[in-house]
């Protein structure tokens, strides 16, 4: 019987209703968390999953060998590679076509490198103007490989611990 | 003068408005034509200082019966065919109502107790008279009877109308907030202490 | 304060201007006229400009109570100034938009609902008092003709729900018609408690009669019927948690969802100017308008300038409810259907006709320090 009559107050006096704003309130002077994206970014794991590069051996020598095992592992289909027979009778690529528009970063071309040679860098801030500009060719991927060096040894050195 | 341009205005626009009434196809621009009648004989009412009742009358029949009028007019969907077939055969009973109707119309303007030299002019009362007290003052003392009257038979009405529509018999599955929220864990929830079982066999 | 500023106005540049272009003979009456216009436009644009300056008010408010900052880029000039400039840009986006009619809609009924919608919510402006002279209609039915107002404003959203040939257009303006003459009942009530407790149709009247002290305005005496009238007043706007007009849950947009462009920020700007017509209204049924909070306190109430009436008083009480509003936006969810119409029909219209009866009693009996 109490609890009915104190119910019956509580609801007249929209009892709940000023405890949702009472609560309400107090978040409007918490801190804010929003990040202000390009002055402020967030932190970045090693394994971080952005734009693909290729690298090379600190000689200058492309590290790729056509194995095509990303290409096989791509789940996405996105990856394209011809290869031949180099003068010096190693095996290298001809063509080696990432579709940014079909990759969906999932990391297995990466993973499944004999050579760490394709790899996934930092970079998610990139765009394409033209259609085609989002199918990364193999020298595109290189340049990015060779711009962004020191950056991809630096995570794969972090992550080596967990590998 | 000015005054009276204003009331030409509004007085066609009120005649266009009603006559646009009876004369438009489709019911719902029926609805607004009549709403918009009702706004000019408001302002027709705002020129002969009835302010209150000007007020009311858009309030009233604009605010809500007008509104209710529009739902129900939109949410029919009348089929004109059936409606018209009708037509020539119920013409002569129409023709003579209307005749009746303009006869009768006609002798109310000839007779004696409406006719001009019957009507008084209306002498403008000081503008300062509040005309909202001025109308209570007279419904509550001159006129109180019938005022009573009318709000007895207007509340037959209502009652009339929610024992027309209420339906009985019918299982009720509406919700009732107010139980809901009043439910504590102790009525609902049963917690039963008990030892694990052995595995048997 | 405001009276003198439009004295000098009139006295120096509309007499000249009249003086210059006018014949001889109709000089008063164009002067007049050209006061009244300028009356109107000095509420309108300060009116117009909170509207654009609310709605990045809610997103700012409403933004810090979910720990967000909210639009900050937007500046002038270069500067960022915490987003100031992101109504102006929203406005010049919005009118640079194609407005699109859809195909079987009714084009003239299309194009005037969102009129029919702002201009009762302008239109009522004509009778609020700013202070003890300024308003530009002192008419003795102010109370009426605002509620009659208010009640228009449900024509805009009907007929472009039935215009726009839409179905959900069509079930946003049902559910906003049936809400809308719901709850205009129970405000008209609670707003016969007031009329009743002052005496007066005016509004003017109605402040004056709550001077005194802040005990003295009438949200003491008519506590149940202010908060029955403001939560009425957000059922009216169609503001959370009454939304249910809109809906984006359910109904997408409700009964504006064919339109776009300019004519959807009117719509647009016909809410938000309601909703700062309502908390107007609210604070000068019940907070005492124009009246010190100040005024009557021992010691206080001496100081000079703060214990007299005055509009900054006004506009600090009407920022409050605003802020009410857009606080309940960012705190309560939607009410389900059935239940807005349980809650006007069978809680606020009981309330409101039960406090009626009590009102009249304590006006009757002459209680103080109300009624005496």
């Amino acid at each position: 019987m109490t609890d009915k009559i104190r119910q019956y107050f509580q609801s007249l006096l929209l009892w709940e209703l000023v405890k949702g704003l009472q609560l309400t309130g107090k978040y409007l002077f918490r801190r804010k968390i929003t990040v202000q994206y390009p002055e402020e970014k967030a932190p970045m794991s090693p394994r971080f999953r952005g734009l693909h590069a290729l690298r090379r051996y600190p000689n200058g020598e492309e590290r790729c060998i056509a194995c095509k095992l990303c290409e096989a592992v791509c789940p996405a289909v996105a990856i394209t590679i011809d290869s031949e027979q180099r003068e010096d009778g190693t095996r290298r690529t001809t063509r080696y076509d990432i579709d940014l528009t079909k990759c969906i970063f999932c990391g297995f071309c990466e993973e499944s490198c004999p050579v760490d040679s394709i790899v996934e860098t930092h970079v998610f801030e990139y765009h394409g103007e033209q259609r085609g500009d989002l199918l990364m060719t193999k020298q595109k991927l290189l340049a990015n490989g060779d711009k962004h060096e020191k950056e991809i040894a630096e995570a794969r050195a972090k992550d080596s611990l967990y590998r | 003068m000015v005054t009276q341009y204003i009331f030409y205005i509004f007085a066609a626009l009120l005649i266009f408005s009603a006559s646009m009434v009876i004369t438009v196809r489709n019911p719902v621009h029926a609805a607004l034509f009549l709403v918009l009648a009702f706004f000019s004989s408001a302002a027709v009412w705002l020129i002969l200082e009835a302010e209150f009742l000007a007020i009311v009358l858009i309030l009233v029949y604009v605010g809500a019966v007008m509104v209710l009028f529009l739902f129900v007019v939109m949410m029919l969907d009348i089929n004109f065919v059936p409606l018209r077939e009708g037509f020539a055969r119920y013409l002569p009973v129409g023709i003579v109502i209307a005749v009746l109707m303009v006869v009768a119309m006609g002798t109310v303007f000839t007779s004696v107790y409406f006719s001009g030299a019957q009507m008084n002019v209306v002498t403008p009362t000081a503008t300062d008279v509040d005309n909202a007290k001025e109308l209570g003052k007279l419904m509550f003392t001159e006129y109180l009877y019938p005022f009573e009257i009318a709000g007895a038979i207007l509340l037959v009405a209502i009652v009339a109308a929610i024992s027309l529509t209420l339906r009985k018999g019918r299982s009720k599955k509406s919700q009732n907030p107010a139980e809901q929220v009043s439910v504590k864990r102790k009525d609902r929830v049963r917690l039963v202490k008990m030892n694990s079982e052995k595995k048997s066999g | 304060m405001l009276s003198e500023i439009y004295q000098w106005i009139q006295g120096t540049v509309l007499s000249s201007i009249v003086g210059f272009l006018v014949p001889e003979i109709f000089q008063d009456e164009a002067l007049l006229l050209l006061g009244i216009v300028v009356k109107i436009v000095a509420i309108l644009v300060p009116l117009l400009l909170s509207v654009a300056y609310i709605t990045y008010a809610e997103r700012k408010i409403i933004g810090y109570i979910q720990c967000r900052i909210g639009p900050n880029r937007v500046g002038f000039f270069g500067y960022k100034l915490l987003g100031l400039g992101q109504p102006i840009a929203d406005a010049v986006k919005l009118i640079f938009k194609e407005i699109i009619i859809p195909s079987g809609a009714n084009k003239f009924l299309f194009i005037i609902a969102p009129v029919l919608s702002f201009a009762p919510s302008i239109a009522a402006w004509a009778v609020i008092p700013f202070d003890d002279v300024s308003v530009l209609a002192d008419i003795n039915a102010g109370l009426l003709y605002i509620l009659a107002l208010t009640s228009l404003a449900v024509y805009g959203v009907i007929i472009a729900g039935w215009a726009s040939n839409s179905k959900y257009a069509f079930l946003g303006a049902i559910r906003s018609a049936a809400q809308i003459v719901s709850y205009e009942i129970a405000m008209g009530f609670a707003l016969v408690c007031v009329l009743i407790a002052a005496g007066s149709l005016n509004l003017g009247d109605i402040i004056e009669a709550q001077s005194g002290s802040f005990l003295h305005w009438y949200w003491i005496p008519l506590l149940p019927i202010f908060i029955v009238y403001f939560i009425s007043g957000v059922a009216e706007t169609n503001r959370a948690p009454f939304d249910v007009a809109e809906g984006e849950s359910e109904i997408v947009a409700g009964f504006h969802v064919e339109y776009g462009g300019m004519v959807f920020s009117i719509f647009f700007m016909a809410e938000y100017a309601n909703m700062i017509m309502i908390s107007v209204l609210t604070s000068i049924f019940f907070l005492g308008g124009w009246l010190s909070p100040l005024q009557g306190i021992p010691v206080l109430g001496s100081i000079p300038i703060l214990s007299e009436p005055n509009i900054i008083w006004l506009l600090l009480k009407t920022s409050f409810f605003l802020f009410c509003f857009l606080w309940f936006r960012a705190t309560f969810p939607r009410y389900r259907y059935d239940q807005i119409m349980r809650l006007g029909w069978k809680v606020f219209l009981p309330i409101t006709i039960v406090w009626i009866v009590i009102i009249s009693v304590m006006v009757v009996a002459k209680i103080p320090p109300w009624f005496n």
